[in-house]
């Protein structure tokens, strides 16, 4: 008897262990941000008129999501929009459930994706999505979209996604009003920076202000595309040049001077602390992407033009580094129809314009309304509407997931070791193995 | 049994399989993924390759936190139970409060540790309450390192490592049975660390290029976190068992003149030896499989202070490639077996000499 009663609590005491266990990841995400829903529901089976949306915008981006969402409401007036969101940026923890659900044959009906290679690397090769070809020339997105884009969001096969944002990565941030009094102009190459660099150490001002890894890679990119120019760049990616070509190996050495201009204590740091450390006026430059004009317009009140300051990063104008958030198509989507009109919805001019002004980023559309943006996305705008557009790395459009995870130990080993030649010779045959 | 047999090391197996096959890079999450056998190439690409400078860098990283925290937390643990014992006032009190720890989740923890070991706040400006300068200790971003020794040397190091053992086991033996003391321990291990000493450029390179990894000061915060976790943890323990030492034989102690240190350090620390043995097995096979602390401290972001179980997560599940992120799990689980398997057999001749 007296056994069995403690066998009885045991086991109650081990339900109430899994249960306290089970709980604590919903109180987290309820704390990060009020989702409209915190977790995934249960995919609804493939009956009733249904629209589930796959994405991680929720709390700063979850109004745009939403004003998406009333539009097609209101074309779709009888379809039942399930608004799956996920937590967490960049998509950390979406994409780790988003594979659980398709690998376990629940696809949603469409799911955010970074636009590029992170979908082309991952799902295009798995054969998991729709080519959208078709949508594009029925809604005569081949001409509203740049070329450039296009093309890199598509292969020979056909065009993987539907573009809704475009975001720039190669921007330098500044304060005018800091820079004038150190009496240091804004680069336009790194050999202007480093002269500048030289004046602003011995001023006791840090040059420019890192954070954690992932700027260190984001920072590598721009630094690299100076280095190699766009062309190259290209060629990188599309394996026709050599990663430990001296092009490559060019590009990491002078990674590693500009490095010798950052703080020490950047991988503490968030990418809106080194933002910080320019706005106080610590450190004189930030290269981030533009997600820090809507960082310092909306949080930290500052007027674009006057409160602080932009330009394309040291050795980059005319070039415009893209990254884009998109929806694709997956094959198995459970109502496909829905999902295709919802396609639409972001591709279309009204979606586009009513998404971006919110987001903080600007339409992929070269005829989106300029009146509705502020100062910095006008500018932006308007580059990208003539400047050469390349993908960047670090937010997934130039590689697959197997070389960006591999490109972070990578980083890890330059940090450490500082040799151009070993860094390079890394990517080379981390290239080999993600089949660049 | 059928599903102890499949749940556990089917799975195990399965792992096994999935590590020596070539499943991962670009076409890994199709439906009919495409695997195919290549042996031992994804384990002699972690410990001998280039790119597998991160794992290695984690593995010494898991080598240095689980001494550092199996020494802190015992060590610890057993101070405050040996102040505790004292009977001071408010003993429950304190109890509660140094056990409490245990309590939070490692998530939790991780995130409050973090804001307090943050570079530009928490610990570091402790001193400017006093009038004093902020310290400057950047506490999870250093990437300065120290006990570094060269990866190229390894094989050696190991074999000085056993020469090492085998001469103190040697030496601890001399007084229990001599003959055998020199002939099965110290001979051999004097042998060793002589051959390598002398001969050790015969023996292979286990890297073609010089690689350095040290104990990484960032690493400091995270075993200061986790040791003040599971201080309380060994306290209990501690404190359960010197309560169940009997006052007479403490009262018999004092009588023949025992002080206070020499009753414990002769009497119930000895005495308490299974105990020490159980939270050593404890704490070195959680501190193997360490994962929320250092994600929420430091995260992916400074991978100076990485793990192997955290590698294992981000190489799987972010960069798809399953077959090496089986091989470094099949790595700790074999680093695992090496702490608990000696532990049950020893369970298994006491209770067969029971």
């Amino acid at each position: 008897m007296k056994r069995i009663l403690t066998s009885f609590l045991v086991l109650t005491a081990a339900m109430l262990l899994l249960l306290g266990c089970g709980e604590e990841p919903k109180e987290q995400q309820a704390e990060e941000a009020p989702a409209p829903t915190a977790e995934a529901p249960a995919p609804a089976p493939a009956k009733g008129n249904d629209l589930e949306i796959f994405s991680w915008w929720a709390g700063d981006e979850g109004p745009a999501l939403e004003a998406l969402i009333e539009i097609y409401k209101k074309q779709n007036p009888d379809v039942n929009v399930i608004n799956a969101t996920v937590t967490g940026g960049s998509g950390v923890n979406a994409k780790a459930v988003l594979k659980t659900r398709m690998l376990g044959g629940e696809p949603p009906d469409s799911f955010q994706v970074h636009a590029g290679q992170e979908l082309i690397g991952t799902w295009v090769k798995a054969d998991r999505m729709e080519d959208l070809t078709p949508l594009f020339e029925e809604q005569g997105w081949m001409d509203a979209f740049p070329e450039g884009l296009v093309k890199l969001i598509g292969t020979d096969k056909g065009i993987w996604s539907v573009p809704v944002n475009i975001h720039r990565s190669n921007v330098m941030w500044y304060v005018p009003a800091n820079l004038e009094k150190w009496g240091v102009n804004p680069p336009k190459t790194w050999d202007e920076f480093f002269d500048a660099a030289a004046k602003l150490k011995a001023a006791g001002i840090i040059p420019l202000a890192l954070a954690e890894n992932w700027t260190a890679n984001h920072l590598w990119e721009s630094v690299a595309l100076a280095s190699m120019g766009a062309d190259n760049w290209d060629a990188l990616w599309s394996g026709k040049l050599a990663f430990d070509s001296p092009e490559g190996v060019k590009a990491w050495s002078l990674f590693g001077k500009v490095l010798e201009n950052t703080n020490a204590d950047a991988s503490s740091l968030s990418w809106q602390q080194a933002t910080d450390m320019v706005l106080d006026g610590r450190a004189a430059f930030n290269i981030m992407g533009d997600w820090a004009a809507g960082y310092m317009t909306t949080t930290k009140k500052l007027v674009p033009g006057e409160g602080y300051g932009w330009l394309s990063s040291p050795g980059t104008s005319g070039q415009f580094m893209f990254l884009a958030d998109s929806f694709g198509l997956p094959k198995g989507s459970p109502h496909r129809d829905n999902a295709i009109a919802w396609l639409k919805v972001l591709g279309s001019k009204e979606g586009s314009d009513t998404f971006n002004p919110l987001k903080g980023s600007i339409s992929a559309r070269t005829d989106s309304d300029l009146s509705k943006y502020n100062g910095y996305l006008q500018s932006a705008a308007a580059d990208f509407g003539k400047d050469r557009v390349v993908g960047s790395l670090a937010h997934g459009v130039a590689a697959n997931e197997t070389f960006m995870g591999g490109f972070a130990s990578v980083m890890e080993m330059f940090l450490k070791s500082k040799s151009p030649e070993a860094a390079a010779k890394a990517c080379a045959q981390l290239a080999e193995k993600a089949g660049i | 049994m059928i599903l102890v047999g499949v749940f556990v090391y089917g799975f195990i197996g399965n792992t096994i399989w999935t590590s020596m096959t070539d499943w991962g890079g670009s076409g890994s999450l199709a439906l009919e993924p495409e695997k195919n056998f290549i042996g031992l190439d994804n384990y002699i690409d972690l410990f001998t390759g280039f790119l597998g400078s991160g794992f290695r860098q984690d593995l010494v990283n898991a080598v240095y936190y689980s001494v550092l925290l199996l020494a802190g937390a015992v060590g610890l643990g057993m101070f405050i139970a040996i102040l505790l014992d004292q009977k001071p006032r408010g003993e429950d009190v304190l109890r509660t409060i140094f056990l409490y720890p245990m309590a939070l989740s490692f998530i939790v923890s991780g995130t409050i540790w973090r804001w307090l070991l943050a570079p530009q706040g928490g610990i570091n400006i402790l001193p400017t309450y006093v009038g004093l300068k902020p310290m400057t200790f950047s506490w999870l971003s250093s990437q300065a390192a120290i006990l570094v020794f060269n990866w190229q040397d390894l094989l050696r190091i190991l074999l000085f490592m056993a020469a090492f053992i085998l001469i103190l086991v040697g030496l601890f033996m001399l007084r229990r049975d001599q003959g055998r003391a020199i002939g099965r321990w110290l001979i051999p291990g004097i042998v060793i660390g002589a051959f390598v000493w002398l001969f050790g450029d015969i023996i292979p390179d286990a890297l073609f290029m010089e690689e350095e990894h040290g104990f990484n000061m960032a690493t400091l915060g995270i075993i200061m976190a986790t040791i003040w976790q599971y201080s309380g943890y060994t306290m209990a323990l501690y404190l359960a068992g010197f309560n169940g030492i009997s006052q007479d034989l403490r009262d018999a102690a004092m009588l023949d003149g025992a002080t206070q240190v020499g009753y414990y350090r002769h009497i119930a620390i000895p005495m308490l030896k299974p105990i020490t043995i159980s939270a050593v097995i404890i704490l070195s096979h959680i501190s193997l499989k360490m994962f929320d602390l250092i994600f929420a401290m430091t995260g992916p972001d400074n991978a100076q202070t990485g793990h192997p179980a955290l590698t294992m997560y981000l190489t799987t599940f972010r960069s798809n490639d399953f077959a090496r992120g089986a091989a470094i799990a099949i790595v700790l689980f074999l680093i695992a077996a090496m702490f608990i398997v000696p532990y049950l057999v020893g369970q298994y001749r006491q209770r067969g000499r029971d």
